[in-house]
């Protein structure tokens, strides 16, 4: 039932990927020949990984050659010396200049930017803009995402919470699928990792970012053409949230583990020369751990996206009846395993963070020797 | 590296920050919290009743220990029963027969007492009656004797006679 339903999914979810591109591509490129199709399937694979200020779902040029837009805009908040909040469509995607109150604004690239009221764009000696950037706190197409995340996480575990109420502690409905996933978060990833009397501090962090990336990973594979687990600021701000998290809860072994990891081991003399290289690396250690949570995310989403695109673009550049089945086929393997990868980074970021709390957590016990935790090194 | 910085966005990693910390806080206390505590109430349930099911196993298998004794028990208590009943009834045949063993003792005894008593009076009654016909016969015999001496000797035949007749 499960795996049929997986499956379905899995399908539709692949020819509605392929629909935007489709679409796309279908306009006769100018310069013809395949080293104009790969420039233009470069760009938009590029310009699929950013996030937009409007949320487009698909593309085409009509007959008269005018391009036409499927999607709808989303609101646009500067800040340039007060608010500034405007319709997206004011840009006419890129295509025209926005005048917001004796202000002009070009999107270029995807960004915001300041001109004069021709849009004129200057550029330095490496191509990129000099135009001042306005702080641009939009509602983009990602933030919608998290949006519609959020909303759907909301209403899923707490209608599963009152499901538990209704029915005295029996999981029915959604709780059935979601509930041994909840136990496993916390039997397998919060218990071995934090430890029996803290886990329980760290268990909404661990299955809200477990949740949250997970669902977000898998809106990415939809024909949404979302891309928001593989963009840079957010992974950074939740490995900022876990960074903060383990340093604000770290015990003083914690600390002490880090500018004095040998403890009374050795006599001052001795620890001054080793601790001169250890005491650094330990400190560099803090910054690195959350990171390595930040790249390994964003590389793998973004990694799996340009893959599994590229690989429908190769359709484009053979066109031919080999090149067409041949990349269908491997984009659909690739699909397969990106639903995989979905879920395995959604685990792996939970599981870091839970091995990073049990860092910050851990009370040395003298008695004995506490277990090593596992996993260190992934 | 310089892609990346170029890439980074103030404004998502604003609302990632908001959005994400807000949306901790709501599941925190609407999902999570009641989740959790639904499903551990429930573990603690089943430990309680997996406790209590181990406990009212311990006591089945007391009751029926006693059950067994109990019986036992009954069993060696009727035993004892039957064996007392067995004895008493013995004991009560034995007590019957020498009772009836002595008093046809005492019966057989006074019968003979008895019977030794009349067996002496009827012997003293022929000795008196002998005497008394001896007597008879004498005194019969004198008379005859006085009459004629062939009818004394007569008589004394009659009466021998009379006696054998006797």
């Amino acid at each position: 039932m499960q795996s049929s339903f997986v499956s379905n999914f899995l399908v539709g979810v692949f020819f509605f990927c392929l629909g935007p591109v489709l679409f796309a591509k279908e306009t006769p490129s100018e310069s013809g020949g395949p080293a104009g199709t790969k420039a233009e399937i470069k760009e938009y694979i590029a310009h699929h990984l950013q996030d937009s200020h409007d949320f487009s779902i698909a593309s085409y040029t009509d007959d008269q050659g005018h391009k036409v837009h499927w999607g709808f805009p989303l609101p646009v908040i500067l800040w340039d010396n007060g608010l500034k909040v405007f319709s997206s469509s004011l840009f006419h995607h890129g295509d025209t200049v926005a005048e917001v109150d004796g202000n002009y604004y070009k999107l270029y690239h995807n960004k915001i930017y300041k001109t004069d009221s021709e849009g004129t764009i200057v550029y330095d000696a490496e191509d990129h803009p000099t135009n001042t950037k306005p702080l641009d706190f939009s509602i983009t197409k990602n933030v919608v995402m998290m949006l519609v995340t959020g909303l759907l996480l909301l209403w899923l575990f707490t209608s599963m919470a009152r499901k538990y109420e209704k029915s005295g502690g029996v999981p029915t409905g959604v709780a059935k699928f979601f509930e041994p996933i909840v136990l496993y978060i916390r039997d397998d990833i919060a218990i071995p990792n934090i430890g029996e009397k803290k886990y329980s501090r760290y268990m909404p962090f661990l299955l809200t970012v477990f949740f949250f990336i997970w669902f977000l990973n898998m809106f990415g594979l939809t024909p949404l053409g979302v891309n928001v687990t593989g963009n840079i600021a957010v992974t950074m701000a939740l490995a900022l949230i876990v960074f903060l998290m383990t340093n604000f809860t770290g015990t003083k072994d914690y600390w002490k583990h880090i500018f004095d990891p040998l403890g009374d081991g050795m006599p001052w003399y001795g620890k001054m020369v080793i601790y001169i290289i250890l005491v650094p690396i330990e400190i560099l250690g803090i910054f690195i751990k959350p990171f390595a949570l930040m790249i390994r995310l964003y590389a793998n989403m973004t990694a799996g996206h340009v893959v599994l695109m590229s690989l429908i673009g190769l359709i484009f550049i053979f066109k031919s009846w080999v090149g067409g089945p041949l990349s269908f086929g491997l984009s659909f393997a690739i699909s397969l395993i990106e639903v995989l990868v979905a879920l395995l980074q959604a685990y792996i970021f939970t599981m870091l963070s839970a091995l990073y709390f049990g860092f910050a957590a851990e009370e040395h016990d003298h008695d004995h020797d506490h277990e090593e935790p596992v996993l260190e090194h992934l | 590296m310089e892609k990346l910085i170029n890439e980074f966005s103030i404004g998502l990693f604003f609302w990632q920050i908001i959005l994400f910390v807000l949306l901790l806080l709501l599941l925190h206390k609407f999902a999570w919290k009641p989740i959790l505590r639904a499903v551990s109430e429930r573990e603690e349930g089943i430990k309680d009743a997996l406790a209590a099911a181990e406990n009212a196993k311990k006591e089945m298998q007391n009751v029926s220990a006693d059950n067994d004794r109990l019986l036992q028990e009954a069993r060696a208590e009727r035993e004892a029963m039957l064996k007392e009943a067995r004895e008493i009834r013995e004991k009560m045949v034995a007590d019957a027969k020498i009772l009836a063993q002595e008093e046809g003792d005492k019966i057989i005894k006074q019968a003979q007492l008895s019977i030794e008593g009349e067996k002496k009076a009827a012997i003293a009654d022929i000795k008196s009656q002998v005497a008394s016909l001896s007597v008879e016969i004498a005194e019969k015999v004198l008379q005859g004797q006085l009459d004629n001496k062939d009818k004394q000797l007569k008589l004394v035949d009659e009466l021998v006679d009379e006696i054998k007749l006797k």
